[in-house]
């Protein structure tokens, strides 16, 4: 049956059986490959994506729970690479395979949403369900930091040109 | 529990480059035939294959080995850059589809990337410099000889002039092509590339969600496809509820295929086609029902390896790999002697992007878009499955999410091959999760019974190895040897490097730093012990043992290829690297609390030195944290070529490492993998990594060497050193998950 959502802002109806996970729905039926497959059990954090703002796993996610919701995935956050949090993995060259890293963004995103200037344990409590295979767990801490002070600079800017 | 061990020959063939050299010689005869397919013959590589300069000065660089995140595809380009002596910013890279004839050998394994294209990149890349320079030597009418460079320009100083590539470019291309052979290259402390970080070509496309890996490939009117194999290795199928299957929704076709002429490249099993991927993994999950033949592989198990392993050691062994001195001699007059039995698991590679591949079958062609680290053997062995002709496949190369040895082997390609014939319409192969830790080619299990003595000196006098594996006829199983030259061989003077074999029906393969990975270990642990028993300090223990005199090298088999000839240890920049990681970690000299200590370990593979230490606390007994990793490594004249990728790689290498040590075991239970996604083979994650890893190249006198594997090896015992160092217990199995351990 059709299902309504949006992602990434774009109003979408798909037509899937009621246990079909978001994931697939977003990489196979709407052609969005930026979210990846890893695991398919919530276990390696891949297919992290947001849903009404929440970092979620859509690989355990089925279409029913997302539908009317809001659904942000890696390219959501910006198409051109501009989001603090892209600009930071820039920045700091964070990928080595890269596999694992829309998932990594997507937790990392939601993270700073909420926590602007998170602390190493906000870090860790964030992030701990991402698996990066590759191990660049030491430069996503890093550009986590990076991203924080990157979005604040923007703040700050914008604020001043709002005032200014 | 079975007490008898049937064999399986067709796992035991060579079908995959194993790694570093020492380890390779013990596969001369079916490497031969490997090296063969996979290099082909010799090709003369032309600069017009690898850069194209247009006439505004932008420069394309073909990109040719597979990246699987160790960063070639800007690595392979820095080398033909910086001898072209190009504008970098003008580059752009390419990714080259696979064309032996024209790029030579395309692969990512062995850590071979670098020593095999450190000369040939830099050559192509100052050929095509001198046939600018002639270009403009001919425009101007000057001698070649007079002609300088600066980036992405040529000059002529006596008549100050100059030109840019991209004015030269169409002339320069109808220029001769010089000899490689005789070009001349630059002065390394001229180099403006080499040794600066560059930024990883693909590094927007990653950030920003866009195609890049196998797993994203697409093509118009594509279907999705499921492959479900035997869960025991070498079954087949004996019957398939095909029927139900093709009723389930948006379920295009269900078949059978049966095994291939090599049944490890095209095992038998159940191909489900579906219109999305998610219709085929639910009719597999919930519908589908198969009766297996399982074959004689369902009597083994880990427990039967184990105690097949305790009773082999207790007979005389198969072979001797090395034999120094009198050993039992010196047993006898020991002072201290120490026995020990070591073992470790069979390890998945779990690369995170599951295997997958694209295929497409028409008009008698095949076209490929394959994530493989060999892609060559994906087209040979395809072309073997379907019986049609390799030039009539095509394979292009995606980015690779994740290597680590297992796309060594082209199942899944081969695979993907044979349903896009089977169907007729382009279809891409994903397997689960699941599918990926039950049909891999594993790391070897193995076992080492040792016994080793120091004198009253407190010197290593002896050592014996009676090595237990995998194997048959005389002849390991795949990344199941061991050399008989291995480290510390040639150092001890009675020493003997013995070895069993048992067979096994499991698949095995290169895992980064194959051999290596679980050796230096078993090595560095027992030298751990030896050090103790002799009241040394581990450090000093170490360098003692390096300044003796070694024992001549074994002569390599008849036939080795030279690349691949046995390398000799060099005990000189073993001692610097453990040297210079005792002064960068404070060994011996930084005071810290009672429930923390360092290890240390080295470890010489793919010709890289590397030693680390790694500051450990344990607390509760059982709880461990890696405070801090000291990685110093050798890896030829110029350190890193591209120091972020290097540092990003080798930190990546320790967190590997700290994987093998607490969660990584696969177990083998009637004959199939007992573990199936990560809640039972865990990675490390973000809150156990240490904050630290500090990496470190010494530069020595030698060419540049690979980095993607040697890095990884003495992470292992660095760890287990300081667990012993803390508490006393004295760690001779991995991983430590199934002794109590946890990280805190």
């Amino acid at each position: 049956m059709p299902y309504k959502l949006t992602v990434n802002g774009q109003p979408q109806t798909v037509d899937v059986p009621p246990d079909t996970p978001l994931l697939w729905v977003i990489r196979d039926v709407l052609g969005l490959h930026g979210t990846k497959y890893g695991c398919g059990m919530a276990l390696c954090g891949c297919c992290t994506v947001h849903i009404n703002g929440e970092a979620t796993r859509s690989c355990t996610t089925h279409i029913t729970q997302a539908a009317g919701k809001h659904v942000t995935t890696l390219e959501g956050l910006s198409a051109d690479g501009t989001h603090p949090v892209q600009i930071a993995w820039t920045e700091i060259d964070v990928p080595q395979c890269g596999y694992c890293q829309a998932g990594q963004m997507m937790s990392a995103s939601a993270l700073l949403a909420k926590t602007p200037h998170p602390t190493d344990a906000d870090i860790d409590a964030a992030m701990d369900g991402n698996i990066c295979r590759c191990g660049t767990y030491l430069r996503i801490r890093k550009a986590i930091h990076k991203a924080a002070e990157i979005a604040a600079k923007q703040t700050k800017e914008s604020a001043t040109a709002a005032h200014g | 529990v079975e007490t008898t061990l049937v064999s399986r020959r067709s796992f035991l063939r060579a079908s995959a480059i194993a790694g570093g050299g020492m380890l390779l010689a013990y596969y001369v005869e079916p490497l031969k035939e490997v090296l063969a397919a996979q290099f082909g013959p010799p090709v003369t590589l032309l600069p017009a294959s690898f850069i194209t300069i247009a006439p505004n000065g932008a420069i394309t660089i073909i990109a040719k080995n597979p990246e699987i995140g160790q960063g070639v595809k800007v690595m392979l380009p820095m080398l033909i850059a910086e001898e072209l002596d190009a504008d970098w910013s003008a580059v752009k890279i390419e990714q080259a589809d696979l064309d032996p004839a024209k790029y030579g050998s395309q692969i990512a394994g062995g850590s071979t990337a670098t020593p095999s294209n450190w000369v040939p990149m830099r050559q192509l890349g100052a050929q095509c410099r001198q046939m600018l320079i002639a270009a403009a030597a001919d425009n101007w009418s000057v001698p070649a000889s007079e002609c300088t460079t600066s980036p992405s320009r040529v000059h002529h100083a006596a008549s100050k002039r100059s030109a840019s590539y991209g004015e030269l470019s169409t002339k320069a291309a109808s220029m001769p092509v010089p000899d490689a052979k005789t070009i001349a290259m630059k002065d390394p402390k001229d180099y403006r590339i080499i040794g600066k970080s560059a930024a990883n070509p693909d590094i927007h496309k990653i950030v920003t969600g866009k195609p890049v890996f196998g797993i994203d490939h697409t093509m118009p009117g594509m279907l999705y496809a499921n492959f479900e194999k035997c869960p025991v290795f070498g079954g087949k199928v004996a019957s398939a509820n095909l029927d139900e299957v093709k009723a389930q929704p948006g379920i295009k076709f269900a078949f059978v295929v049966p095994p291939g002429p090599d049944p490890a490249a095209l095992a038998g099993g159940v191909a489900i086609v579906a219109e999305y991927w998610h219709q085929a993994r639910h009719a597999r999950d919930n519908v589908l029902k198969v009766e297996w033949d399982n074959g004689p592989t369902a009597k083994q198990s880990s427990e039967l390896y184990a105690t097949t392993a305790d009773d082999l050691a207790k007979k005389d062994p198969g072979q001797t790999l090395r034999k120094d001195g009198d050993v039992d001699a010196a047993f006898a007059s020991a002072e201290k002697v120490v026995e020990a039995a070591y073992s470790y698991p069979f390890l998945s590679h779990v690369p995170l992007e599951p295997q997958n591949c694209s295929a497409y079958f028409h008009d008698g062609k095949l076209e490929l878009w394959a994530p493989s680290q060999i892609p060559a053997g994906g087209v040979s062995q395809s072309a073997a499955a379907l019986g049609i002709q390799q030039k009539d496949i095509t394979l292009h190369l995606t980015r690779i999410g994740g290597g680590f040895g297992r796309r060594l082997t082209n199942d899944y390609v081969v695979e993907a091959a044979y349903i896009a014939k089977q169907v007729g319409v382009p279809i891409k192969l994903l397997w689960t999760r699941e599918q990926d830790m039950a049909h891999d080619f594993y790391r070897p299990a193995g076992f080492h019974y040792l016994k080793g003595a120091v004198d009253s000196s407190g010197k290593l006098s002896a050592w014996r190895n009676h090595f237990v594996s995998f194997g048959e006829n005389g002849r390991f199983a795949q990344s199941a040897g061991l050399s008989g030259d291995e480290f510390p061989a040639r150092f001890i003077p009675n020493f003997s490097q013995l070895c069993s074999m048992m067979p096994s029906g499991v698949p095995m393969g290169a895992m980064r730093a194959p051999g290596s990975n679980a050796i230096a270990f078993v090595m560095q642990s027992f030298i751990d012990e030896l050090a103790h028993a002799a009241g040394k300090d581990p450090l000093q223990f170490r360098l003692d043992l390096l300044a003796s005199t070694p024992q001549p090298l074994a002569p390599p088999p008849p036939g080795t290829p030279i690349a691949f000839a046995p390398v000799p240890y060099d005990a000189a920049r073993a001692t610097a690297v453990l040297k210079s990681v005792g002064e960068r970690s404070g060994w011996g000299k930084t005071k810290l609390p009672k429930d923390t200590a360092m290890g240390i370990a080295f470890h010489f593979s793919h010709r890289g030195y590397f030693a680390e230490v790694a500051e450990v606390r344990v607390t509760g007994g059982k709880q461990l944290k890696v405070n801090k990793v000291w990685v110093v490594g050798d890896i030829g004249s110029v350190g890193a070529i591209n120091p972020t990728a290097a540092e990003n790689i080798s930190q990546g290498a320790v967190i590997e490492g700290m994987s093998h040590v607490m969660g990584y075991e696969i177990t083998i239970d009637a004959g199939r993998a007992v573990q199936s996604n990560f809640h039972d083979y865990p990675p490390l994650r973000l809150t156990q990594a240490p904050r630290e890893i500090d990496v470190y190249f010494v530069k020595s006198d030698n060419p540049p060497t690979g980095l993607g594997e040697p890095a990884l090896p003495p992470m292992i015992p660095a760890v287990t050193n300081a667990i012993f160092a803390v508490t006393g217990e004295r760690i001779r199995s991995l991983p430590l998950a199934s002794q109590g351990y946890s990280w805190a």
